[in-house]
């Protein structure tokens, strides 16, 4: 009963951020002079005519509110119009271009950062100060002092380029689809997966690995020893549990800096995702391609923050679900 | 609690604090500091930041002392016969040139500026808005929260790349902008952690005790609860030093940050991705030189950290643990292994 009203006010709010976040997407792009964008599109030689013309074609000659209803009116249907660049395709097409190329980066990468940061952590932190602890502590370390793009490029440097001169070049860059079997399609995920994890996977280890020797210094971790459980019981039944609840935190603020972090892996390896194709949206004022990206994103994040929000209730009893 | 447990308690901190010699007072900070200095890595991480702030500093100096400008293009002597960036050490130039002949050792101490600044100032802004709102939401909760919540939801939703070529294609790209962009960005992060850690520690004993004592929100919040999160805030300003770099050096590399000639380790990084096939250098060293620093606040973050977790202490360890089973009622305790038994 909660957990329904719960998700009720959750997906109502989640909606009123989705209605603030395209709203400021799309002033935000107003706020330039959307002469420009006929301007660009009409080409530097168009009379005042053909750049009228233009103009009354994409709508941009109506007053801003209008535009802006008929705006919500078409994503409320569903409809994210056309592109101005790319020979007018529809938008939607452009997103099922890109879905699977971003989608095949963020899965591998997001399952490799949670299993590698939270089984690391785990480990370390039930052999605190062993050999062990300290190589990962190290490691987490380097992995955290490291931008995305530093990490990818230095994976190019270093092993991309030594590999690809010795012969061996399954690990490439650029993306092949899965309709090419999945040998070649691992292939170029590979680094873009490991680029993208262990900045993340890093954080969460040090995270777990912290919460996890903290509360295995509570009373309660003492009471259930005493009570004779075995100590693999009293770590994942009772400790990890509670020291996951910071992790679940952390995931929802990781959401956000995640399509960050797709973007630059996306620049580096030379996958034309809905990254890629988001900053040349934004650079030529593509509007309707803007405004969908940044939807699409915003869902995601909402989504994976309710479920985050979820997650914490089921996680820590202490937490209420207001 | 009865006079009893209060005496108790004054013999259990009394007899942990003795000391020889003259009994000083000693306050939480100073004992942290005093910790901080006998921690290795934090001492050699303060010696390297100081050594990079000094260099930054100097970067007018050396760009004078070599002769080379941070953007001065030196095509007869910065290239080579084949049009392409001198390896280290040729013709003067310490680290080598890039694809213009610019001096890259002089346009790495330039980009040292831009990143000590950009994570100094913007640490400073997220840190000040941060705390206050995570404590205002954390601790009144009700119609508050719940706007100021999803305000923050809707600020870690916007994907800052997107918000950050916006405003530089409205604005044209400035370290300004960068500066906004990180700190609006960062706070958001900021008074997650603190309003989650002001959920939690808003229902301990202490603060329904200040509130049955009669203190006013205010003072809970500032007085009784702000200390009690200060640990946590600096550790995560100091760790939000090197995040702030990261995210300057990452808007650079993206062309959203600062823009050419003006050297920034990101955009140096960027125009190097074109050459790492036949210049390694013009990679590695300013690679190096943002992994040093950032490596080097994490580590004094680190450092910060275990300085001002008492547990690290066992002294302190021991005078806790001992106060917190005493204020502990009979009751608790049978709640405390009654929910144990049901879960185990």
């Amino acid at each position: 009963m909660a957990m329904t009203r719960f998700l009720i006010r959750r997906i109502l709010s989640g909606i009123v951020v989705l209605w603030i976040v395209t709203t400021s997407a799309f002033f935000l792009f107003f706020a330039r002079n959307p002469q420009i964008v006929a301007r660009a599109l009409a080409g530097r030689a168009a009379t005042s005519a053909i750049l009228a013309e233009v103009t009354r074609n994409l709508g941009l000659n109506q007053p801003i509110l209008v535009q802006y209803w008929q705006f919500l009116y078409r994503i409320v249907h569903g409809n994210f119009g056309k592109s101005y660049y790319n020979g007018g395709i529809p938008v939607s097409s452009i997103l099922a271009r890109d879905l699977p190329r971003t989608a095949s980066v963020v899965v591998g990468g997001v399952v490799l950062w949670l299993v590698v940061g939270i089984s690391v952590g785990i480990i370390s932190a039930t052999r605190a100060r062993s050999v062990f602890d300290r190589v990962s502590t190290v490691g987490v370390l380097a992995g955290i002092s490291m931008p995305t793009f530093v990490l990818g490029e230095l994976l190019l440097l270093f092993i991309y380029v030594p590999l690809n001169q010795h012969g061996f070049t399954w690990i490439n860059t650029g993306y092949a689809g899965l309709s090419q079997g999945i040998g070649p399609w691992a292939g170029d995920m590979i680094l873009p997966w490991i680029t993208l994890a262990t900045v993340q996977a890093a954080v969460y280890t040090r995270l777990t690995r912290g919460t996890l020797i903290d509360t295995l210094g509570e009373d309660y971790i003492r009471t259930a020893r005493s009570k004779g459980l075995t100590e693999r019981r009293v770590v994942y039944r009772h400790a990890v549990r509670a020291a996951m609840t910071p992790v679940v935190s952390q995931l929802g603020i990781d959401i956000g800096a995640l399509l960050g972090g797709v973007v630059v892996v996306e620049n580096v390896f030379g996958i034309s995702g809905l990254g890629q194709d988001a900053i040349g949206a934004v650079s030529n004022g593509d509007l309707p391609t803007i405004i969908a990206f940044v939807l699409l994103a915003s869902v995601f994040v909402v989504v994976a923050n309710i479920i985050v929000d979820m997650l914490y209730a089921v996680l820590d009893p202490r937490v209420r679900i207001t | 609690m009865s006079i009893t447990e209060f005496e108790i308690q004054a013999q259990s901190v009394g007899a942990a604090d003795i000391a020889p010699g003259p009994i000083e007072g000693r306050s939480q900070w100073r004992l942290t500091w005093s910790r901080l200095r006998r921690d290795k890595m934090a001492v050699a991480s303060i010696i390297v930041i100081i050594v990079i702030a000094i260099l930054a500093i100097l970067a007018p100096l050396f760009a004078s002392l070599t002769g080379h400008g941070q953007a001065q293009v030196f095509p007869n002597t910065g290239l080579s016969a084949s049009g392409g960036p001198e390896p280290p050490g040729t013709h003067g130039f310490l680290l080598g040139t890039d694809e213009l002949g610019r001096d890259l050792f002089v346009r790495i101490l330039y980009g040292a500026r831009i990143s000590l600044f950009v994570g100094l100032s913007t640490t400073a802004i997220a840190t000040v808005a941060g705390v206050t709102i995570g404590l205002i939401t954390g601790f009144f909760g009700g119609l508050v929260d719940a706007v100021l919540a999803r305000f923050i939801d809707t600020v870690l939703a916007f994907p800052f790349v997107v918000l950050a070529l916006s405003l530089a294609v409205v604005f044209g790209p400035s370290l300004t902008i960068v500066v906004a962009v990180i700190s609006f960005f960062s706070w958001a992060g900021i008074s997650r952690v603190v309003r989650g850690q002001a959920l939690s520690i808003k229902e301990k004993e202490y603060i329904e005790a200040a509130r049955s004592l009669g203190a006013s929100p205010w003072r809970i919040m500032f007085v009784d609860m702000l200390p009690n999160l200060m640990a946590p805030v600096l550790v995560l300003a100091t760790l939000s030093i090197p995040a702030a770099i990261v995210f300057e050096a990452t808007l650079s590399y993206l062309g959203l940050g600062i823009q050419p000639p003006v050297a920034s380790w990101g955009n140096i990084l960027s125009d190097a991705q074109s050459y790492y096939q036949i210049a390694w250098w013009y990679l590695v060293f300013p690679a190096a030189a943002l992994l040093i620093t950032t490596l080097a606040f994490n580590l004094l973050g680190d450092g910060v950290r275990d300085a001002l977790d008492p547990r690290t202490e066992r002294v302190f360890a021991a005078g806790r643990r001992r106060k917190r089973i005493l204020t502990r009622t009979p009751a608790d305790l049978v709640e405390m292994l009654a929910t144990d038994t049901e879960e185990g």
